[in-house]
């Protein structure tokens, strides 16, 4: 579904260009769910912005659905196979549009017919009730406002969701809920996903394979699975997943 | 259980927060906003004393006493009275009927200078903010241009270059409001551009037009909202200078800056001829600045 070859993002020029992605080969097939963790500044968010068409400085080829996607502007039936879903869910909603302006523009843009119904359903697939539809983002909680970006993202119908860090900005109560509901909607409708997070535990909840990002390179791509029994090879995936587990006491740890 | 009351009806209504509709989304913000602005009492009073300048103006005939271009030299220079409220001029006109038709002449100045100063700000600044690079340039260079000159020595420099009249008038200090109103807007923008639903708009394909008329303007909108009320008090000194320096309004027609310079050559024998108008032009300002500060209050989003 998504293929990327050699990828590298520089900001800046000449040799104090501070290159924050160094040649990424990476592909995330139909279906798939890719994580990419990492701490911040190990260029994680630039590659999923580079993929999304956020970042417009981007070397390298970037195909989507088989098609090579270019840096700066893409026709909007491209635009349309994939979608973004933000970090922060108070920035990302337009604070003057109503949920249901928010919801209309996508099909706006797009030209696409039979409006009212879609919002509708839009609305039902991420679990809010009608009446929030004419309500202002400040009148809803940070959960809502969640399910209102995820709600955005798809009612373009879009084979592909790119997932900025979808719950860090959550209360952590919350957080199981939007994940759980990220989990349904790819269960019900195939939907292709790159999740990008820092926390290893939110990525391997949903993906199945997992890619470890340091200095802008991946230094291990893994599975669910091996991650779960502990067959990880590099020593920052180990410290990553050792962190995952929580504080542990050092009394509680047996000496030796 | 009884029936609520048709009034409470309409204000749980107003206040519920389950909208089925926009347009009662629109009336709830509406509603709120109007609660929040009628308990500041000074704005209030400032926006009283503008809409009775606005039934003044729209009904002046009825309001008006007299003829105010009629002149009557055997009636010249009275002081207040009952038969005329505001006393007479040196040309036997009413002071009262003058001033009360001179408050369209004022409005008529205000609004048209607004209307004409909003657009360009908004374009002119939402241009230079989000598309930025050389437009950026190329437009704040030129606002910098128009920045740089007092504003009514320009409007004096443009009123003797076109001729005196009000049309000129406005024009003139119309080319002196816009510059703060773009550099306004494009200070918001900057702050707006690289927000998330901007760029969530990017990522579906909006263009440029869209994003700077759906998504940028409606958020500046509050802030140049505010700007552009207070201005009105210094559009209304500044045609009032310009009519005081007989470049503004043309006699016989009847405007308050005008009134006030004429009135000057008798200022000892009839103060009423210059303390009435300036009175009006002080009162004007003072409420549309009030104005202005309750709509700050309410309106701007640091105090949301």
């Amino acid at each position: 579904m998504i293929e990327v070859e050699n990828l590298t993002v520089a900001f800046g020029h000449g040799p104090r260009a501070n290159r924050v992605v160094r040649g990424i080969d990476m592909t995330v097939g139909a279906g798939e769910c890719f994580g990419l963790v990492g701490e911040s500044g190990c260029g994680k968010s630039t590659l999923l912005g580079a993929i999304a068409g956020r970042v417009k400085h981007w070397q390298g080829a970037i195909t989507i659905a088989g098609e090579k996607v270019g840096p700066v502007k893409r026709p909007l039936a491209q635009l349309r196979r994939q979608q973004m879903v933000f970090q922060d869910p108070f920035g990302s909603l337009h604070p003057r549009h109503t949920i249901d302006r928010t919801l209309m523009e996508p099909l706006r843009i797009h030209g696409i017919a039979d409006r009212e119904a879609r919002v509708e359903k839009a609305l039902e697939q991420v679990g809010l009730p009608g009446r929030f539809r004419f309500r202002y983002p400040h009148q809803l909680s940070g959960g809502q406002r969640q399910r209102v970006a995820i709600a955005r993202a798809l009612i373009l119908e879009p084979s592909i969701l790119l997932l900025d860090e979808p719950t860090s900005a959550l209360d952590v109560s919350i957080q199981a809920e939007i994940l759980n509901l990220l989990k349904d909607l790819r269960e019900r409708s195939g939907l292709t996903y790159v999740l990008v997070s820092h926390d290893m535990a939110v990525v391997a909840h949903l993906c199945d394979r997992i890619a470890v990002m340091q200095d802008g390179v991946f230094v291990e791509i893994s599975s669910r699975d091996a991650m779960i029994r502990d067959e990880v090879h590099h020593p920052y995936t180990r410290m990553l997943r050792e962190g995952s587990l929580g504080y542990r006491p050092a009394a509680a740890v047996p000496p030796g | 259980m009884s029936v609520p009351p048709k009034s409470e009806g309409l204000r749980a209504w107003l206040l519920n927060e389950d909208f089925s509709s926009p347009a009662q989304a629109r009336a709830h913000q509406a509603y709120v906003t109007w609660l929040r602005f009628s308990a500041n009492p000074l704005a209030l009073g400032g926006l009283i004393v503008v809409v009775l300048l606005v039934l003044a103006a729209w009904f002046a005939p009825w309001i008006a006493t007299h003829d105010p271009l009629e002149q009557d030299l055997a009636r010249a220079l009275l002081p207040l009275s009952s038969a005329h409220w505001f006393g007479t001029d040196e040309l036997g006109r009413d002071v009262y009927s003058r001033l009360v038709y001179g408050a369209r002449t004022t409005l008529y100045i205000a609004i048209l200078v607004t209307v004409i100063v909003g657009p360009i700000g908004f374009v002119v600044g939402a241009a230079a903010g989000y598309v930025g690079g050389w437009v950026d340039t190329v437009l704040m260079r030129i606002t910098d241009i128009f920045l740089a000159f007092p504003s009514l020595v320009l409007a004096l420099a443009f009123s003797a270059a076109l001729g005196p009249g009000i049309e000129n008038a406005v024009i003139a200090i119309a080319l002196t409001v816009w510059p703060p109103v773009a550099r306004l807007v494009r200070a918001e923008t900057l702050t707006f551009r690289k927000a998330d639903f901007v760029v969530a708009a990017e990522l579906q394909g909006a263009g440029v037009a869209r994003i700077m008329f759906l998504y940028i303007v409606p958020l500046c909108a509050p802030s140049v909202v505010i700007r552009l009320t207070l201005n009105m008090a210094s559009i209304i000194l500044t045609a009032a200078g310009l009519g005081f320096l007989g470049l503004g309004a043309q006699p016989p027609a009847p405007e308050w800056g005008a009134m006030a310079a004429q009135g000057r050559q008798y200022l000892l024998d009839a103060w009423w001829l210059t303390a009435i108008p300036g009175m009006a032009i002080l009162l004007v300002s003072l409420a549309f600045n009030l104005l202005g500060d309750g709509l700050r209050d309410i309106l701007d989003p640091k105090n949301a």
